[in-house]
Parts: C-alpha cells; structure tokens; sequence
C-alpha cells in the first residue's frame, strides 16, 4: 500500500490539487454570499499554489500564498467587511436567463480548445534541472528567476514599480472620504 | 502519468469558468474574483509551459501577472469602496443611471 | 552579458522625465498645494516640455533600431511618431481640464499626475518589442485611466463610468493574457522577433490560433471595435469630459501602436487567419458605430459612437498591412487626434445643465451668440466627416488607399457609404448652431475657460494645416514603417 502510494504521489497530489481548484473556482460563482465565495478563491489559490511546486517553480508558488492568499484575499476580506458587505441588500443575483447560454457557450469553446491541447501530450518534457539553472550554473529555482528577472526583465520589473505606484495612488482617490461627498451621498438617496 | 496536457485543461477549464462567472454575476465584488481566477488561469499555463520548455523565462512573468492581478484588484476593490459610499449597493445593474 | 546600462538609460530618458515630472506634480498638489490649480497645469505642462527635450536627446545619441533593455524597448521611427502624439495629447490634457476641474472643485494634483502616468505607460507601449514590456506598459496606462475615469466622486454617473470601465479592462486584459499564454507556450518566446522566426517553421496547431484569436480580441477590446465596444459609450459619457477627450485619443492610439508591432511585425506569419476576426470586426465597427451614432441627442453619447466608428477606419489601415497601411495608421492617430480633442473641447465649454448634461439641442443658435465658437466647433466636426480641407478628409483618404491596393474593396465600400452616413449626426449639431434659433438665456452658454480655449486653438491650427499641406506629416509617419524584424511587402 504504502509503496503504491510512494510511486503514485504526483499524480495523487495533482488530482487532489485540480479538484481544490475546480471546486473554489465552482464556489466563486456559485455561493451567494460574497465572504463565502472569498474563502472559496482562497482555496482555489493555495490549490495552485500546490500545483506549482508540482511544476517545479518553487518560488511562483511562494509568491502566490504571500501576495494572493496573503495579501489580495486578506485585501478583499478587509473590503467587505468595510461596506458591511452582509447588510446590503440581497439583491437578485443572477441573470438566469443568460445562464444557459453562457454555459453551453463557455463549454463548445473549451471542448474545441482541449481537443487541439491533447496534441501537446506527446512532447517530451525538459529537464527540470533546467529551472534551477542559469547559464549551466546550478543555482537553485529562486536563484535562477531572480537572474533572469533582473537581467532580462529589468524594463518590465520598473515599469511595475509604477504599476503599484499608481495602485496605491488610486486606492487612495477612490476610498478616502471627502466630506462634500458624502453631502452629495446623500442627495442620491 | 500527468503531462502538461493535464494542466492546459485544467487551466483552460479555470479560465473559461472564470468568465463565464463574469458574465453572469452582476455582484461586482464577485466579477473581481472571476477576474483573478482569469488570471491564474494564464499563470498555470505560463507555468506549465516553462516546466515544458525548460526556461525560466514563464515563471519571471508569472511575477508579473501576480502582480498586476494584485494592483487591479487594489483598484478595483477602491472603485467598490466609493460606489458603495455613494450608492449603498454593488451590485451594476442598480448603478445603472446611464442606458446599458 | 548583453547590458549596456548606459545607453540603456539614455533611451528611456523621456520616460524618466516624465515620470520624475508626475511625481513633482503628485507632491505639488498635497495638501494645501491642492487649491493651486494654475500652478498644478503648468507644472504638468513644463514636464512634458521637458520630456519632449529628452525624447530629441534619446533620439539624436540612440542608435536607431537597435534593442535597449535586452530586447524589450526600442527607439525605432515608429515609436518615437506614437510618443510625439502621446505626449502632445499630454499636453493638451491639462489645458483642457484646468478650467473645468476648478469649476467642479476637485483636486488637481492627482489628476494631472495620473495623466502623466498614464502616459509614461502608452510610451512604453509604443516602444516595446517584447509582449511583457507591452504588456506591463498596457497596464499602467489602464490602471491610470480607470481611476481617472471615476475621479468626479460627487457624481453618480463618474461612479459607474470607472466601473463599467474596470470591468470592461478587467476582463480583456485576462482574455489577452491567456491568448499570450498559449502563444508563448507555441512559440516558446515572449519577445516579437523571436516568435516571428518561430512561426516560420511551427506547425499551426489549434492552440496556436486560439492564443492568437485571443490576443486579437484582447486588442479589439481595448480599440473599442464591435463587437466588444460594450459599456464604451456609458463610460465616455460617465467620465469627466478631459477624461472622455483623453481616454478616446491617447489610450486608443497607444492600442493601435501594439496593435501594429504585434500582429503585423510577431505574428505576420498568421496573417490569413487574423485578417477575418478584424476585418469582421472592422465591417461591423464602422457600420454599428455609425448608425448607433445617429440616435444620440447627448453630444458625449454620440462622439463615442463617433470614436468607435473611427477605430473601424484606423483598422482598415491595419488590415491592409503594407507599408502604405501602416503609414495611413500613424496618420490617422494624428488626425484623428486633433479633430476629437477639438470637439471635446467645445463640449467642455460648454457644459451647461449640470454634469453631462449636454445635448444636441443646447447648441441651438450659437452661431449668433457666439460666431467664432460655432465656426471652431464647425471645422471640427467637418474634419470628423471628412470632409476637405480638414485634416480628416486626409486621414480618410490615405486608409481608404491603403486598404483598396491591399485588395480591401468591399471594405473600402462599406466605410464610404458609412463616412457619408456620419455626415448627418455632425452636421447635425453644426445645423443647430447656425439654423436654429435659440432663446436667449436658454442653451447651452460659453463659459469662460481661457486655457480651454488655448487648446482648442492648437488643434484648430493643425486641423488647417495637416488638411492643406499634410505631406510633411504623411512623410513622418511613412519613415516609420519599418517594424521590427520583418520586411513588409
């Protein structure tokens, strides 16, 4: 038993892992709730995030728990707990009669793209010594992302500084009170 | 055995839930989420195919969307904050002031 | 090793200025620095003064065509026509929003230092040969824009224009992610050169072209082409109107820009399979901006059907692919550039029934009230027809060129008939001013906004010119056809 689950353990460990995914994705669209459908998210990012150890790119699943589950899901908790997400209204959610419709068309489009992906299958994998190394150096997966993100990408990565910049500067804009909105708020109402 | 094939599907079947979410939710906290799915969709593909390939060059950019998927969100969950300050509700078609 | 830091730095110079000039405006405007709204525009001003210097600089110690970054930005001809329209439209952005944010009373200082970001991220976009400094260069500008869409917070309407716009940027920028993903995984590259020559050999699996049919929605999306034009309207008209002016110049044409190097420079080796998904797109563009067009009595309603109609034209450009093609694109930008921006600007002059509250009938009888303003606002709309000698009856001309000896007949046919079809809702506002009569006291009045008025001087100006005497300009925009790694035919 033990030894059928030793030489098994990848693909163990991705079924298990794509199901978290598949079903926190299904919860996300499914739960009326709004903090219900976020835990569910929460579980479909640290599902990935086994996924991506799984692809030996140890370091993208670090930063996936850090910066999503860590941060954007913490973020988006803080939010709704912030507008009293639970008080508002509860308001008609769906448009059922789209639901049909996009469901069958969201299903033809991946049928037509899985059946061309299974092409793919054939080709050998590559070394993944490959993923730790820079230049035939062996350096590690963290090691080797850095080289390349600081040498190739190095336009890119400033660019993204900006890029956060320019979030916190609109966060700001958009959530700050300003006491002559609120007056127009309450005009509105 | 798992090939990448398995992880396309799967990423193709994240990303396609992942918009048809946005386009059947009308709650907008809700459309954030199904864009963040979206975008780990494109992730594990970018992932997947540089475990293929060998090249490190998918994982630095998956640095990248992780990041741009977390100042979008920052942005989008400000533009949520105000408009329920203004309009006690988030959900689009109740914003509907203008024709659709 | 290939980093020759030096000169790297040198030909992102522009962008560094800009930059620093965003953050000596963002740090102006705080606090008590808020009220000088003066002060904010002509600092905002003075940067892109100063960026245009550096950009002469770059240019002059650059060596053109060659690959700063490692592969990730260039200075070619191309780049450096689509940052001049970036950065004149950058200029013009605060001219036109001075007077009209200090009659809304908002603060200035993030505003104009989100324009400035805005741009630092299309001139990015307009130089980068590799789709992850597109990309990133993509995101800012989007980023930027969402949040300045939504700026006027006192107003329902600036509310759900940012929304409506975050979902509608949200949602493509994923689609086009993906696409990007299954091209990389074909091609086994991000960088433009490197996936053409890999195209050249590769087999054309469905993966490959659902990746590129992707991209190209991804793209269309961001032009605005039918059908993923949804909510555009609602947005230009929720916007505070710079913003509208702004969103329907500048991040369209830097759209164009990646449009261009991407799909005629990467993936010219997919050619036959692209041409139907745009040109499709293009056909229903034109005809259903056109049409929609005609039904709108909000004068903001109607010119961002008008934008979208124009994105049609701009694709047929694109489509022919040729050198003249490419050339009649940069071409269109810069016109297209000047005439909108013009007939934004009247608009804002003249905003009168609260926020977004203008329409057509309020321009009744200003050809008495207000001959010079009328005949401006006329010029413009004229050059939005096409109608000769404005600068749009060029514009038109040289697609409509490019596009017949591509072989786009039918095209060419359908964006006649439908040019002609536009004349109506222009002329229609320009027979209001000066065959109506209008009350006096009711209307819309002109209101005092000098620097409004400055920019509208400028775009006047150019829209005489490039129609009478457009071949240095044409010039301009054909030394730069040359894109990156692939000789056009």
């Amino acid at each position: 038993m033990l030894d059928w689950l030793v030489a098994h353990v990848v693909p163990i460990v991705f079924y298990t892992a794509a199901v978290l995914v598949v079903a926190g994705a299904i919860g996300v669209i499914w739960f009326r709730n709004p903090i219900h459908a976020a835990l569910s998210l929460l579980a479909t990012f640290l599902a990935v995030a086994g996924l991506f150890v799984l692809q030996h790119a140890e370091f993208i699943a670090a930063v996936q728990i850090v910066v999503y589950a860590g941060g954007v899901m913490v973020l988006f908790l803080f939010v709704m707990m912030l507008v009293n997400v639970r008080t508002l209204p509860r308001e008609y959610q769906y448009v059922r009669s789209l639901l049909p419709a996009a469901v069958v068309t969201g299903g033809f489009l991946a049928a037509v793209v899985a059946a061309g992906l299974f092409a793919r299958s054939y080709l050998a994998a590559a070394d993944p010594a490959a993923l730790t190394a820079v230049e035939g150096q062996t350096m590690g997966n963290t090691e080797a992302v850095g080289w390349v993100l600081y040498r190739d990408f190095l336009l890119p990565f400033e660019v993204v500084s900006l890029v956060l910049l320019v979030a916190m500067l609109g966060a700001i804009v958009m959530g700050r009170k300003d006491r002559r909105e609120e007056d127009a708020g309450e005009e509105a109402r | 055995m798992i090939t990448i094939t398995h992880y396309l599907v799967l990423s193709l079947v994240l990303f396609t839930l992942g918009v048809v979410g946005m386009v059947i939710r009308r709650n907008f906290i809700t459309l954030l989420m199904c864009v963040e799915l979206i975008i780990n969709a494109a992730t594990i593909n970018f992932i997947a195919f540089s475990r293929q390939a060998g090249d490190v060059t998918g994982q630095v950019f998956a640095v990248f969307l992780i990041t741009i998927a977390a100042a979008e969100a920052a942005i989008g969950l400000g533009i949520i904050v105000a408009l329920v300050r203004l309009k006690q509700t988030v959900q689009l078609d109740q914003a509907n002031v203008m024709r659709g | 090793m290939n980093m020759d830091l030096r000169a790297d730095l040198l030909a992102l110079l522009p962008e560094l200025t800009l930059t620093a000039g965003a953050l000596v405006v963002l740090l102006a405007g705080v606090g008590g620095g808020g009220r000088r709204h003066g002060g904010l525009a002509v600092t905002a001003l003075a940067s892109v003064g100063l960026t245009a210097i550096a950009l002469k600089i770059a240019v002059d110690v650059s060596e053109a065509g060659r690959l700063f970054f490692s592969g990730m930005f260039v200075l070619d001809p191309f780049a450096v026509f689509f940052k001049v329209l970036f950065l004149l439209t950058a200029a013009l952005a605060p001219l036109l929003s001075r007077d009209y944010l200090e009659r809304h009373d908002y603060r200035p200082g993030e505003y104009h230092s989100l324009v400035l970001f805005a741009t630092v991220g299309m001139m990015v976009m307009a130089s980068g040969t590799n789709l992850a400094s597109i990309y990133v260069g993509l995101e800012l500008m989007a980023l930027s824009t969402y949040v300045l869409a939504g700026y006027f917070r006192r107003e329902v309407k600036s509310h759900e224009a940012a929304s409506k716009y975050f979902v509608l940027g949200a949602l493509s920028s994923g689609v086009l992610v993906y696409g990007l993903s299954l091209l990389f995984g074909e091609l086994g590259s991000l960088d433009l050169a490197a996936m053409a020559a890999a195209l050249g050999g590769a087999e054309r699996t469905p993966t490959l072209l659902t990746g590129m049919a992707l991209l190209a929605c991804g793209f269309l999306f961001k032009v605005a082409a039918v059908p993923f034009h949804m909510w555009t309207p609602d947005v230009y008209e929720g916007a505070p109107t710079p913003i509208t002016a702004f969103l329907s110049v500048g991040p369209k044409a830097a759209a164009f820009a990646i449009f261009l190097r991407v799909f005629l420079g990467g993936l010219e080796g997919l050619t036959p399979y692209w041409v139907w998904l745009v040109g499709g797109s293009a056909a229903l563009t034109m005809i259903w901006g056109n049409l929609a067009a005609l039904t709108q009595d909000n004068v903001k309603r109607m010119l961002a059907y008008s934008s979208i109609a124009h994105a049609g034209y701009a694709l047929l450009g694109l489509l022919a692919g040729s050198e003249l093609g490419v050339q009649s694109v940069l071409f269109y930008m810069l016109v297209y550039l000047v005439s909108n921006l013009g007939a934004f600007g009247f608009v804002i002059l003249l905003e009168s029934r609260g926020y977004a509250g203008e329409t057509v009938a309020d321009y009744a009888g200003l050809a008495r009230r207000q001959p010079l303003a009328a005949f401006g606002m006329l010029v413009f709309l004229l050059s939005l027809g096409g109608i000769p000698p404005t600068a749009g009856f060029m514009g038109k001309l040289y697609v409509f060129a490019a596009a017949v000896n591509a072989g786009f007949v039918w095209l060419v046919v359908v964006a006649v008939v439908m040019s002609a079809v536009s004349l109506y809702y222009y002329l229609r506002i320009a027979m209001q001013m000066y065959l109506r009569e209008g009350q006096e006291g009711e209307g819309a009045e002109v209101l005092a906004a000098p620097w409004t008025a400055r920019a509208i001087g400028v775009c006047g100006v150019f829209v005489g010119i490039i129609g009478v005497y457009p071949a240095p300009f044409a010039a301009a925009a054909r030394t730069t056809a040359a894109l990156i790694g692939v000789t056009l035919p």
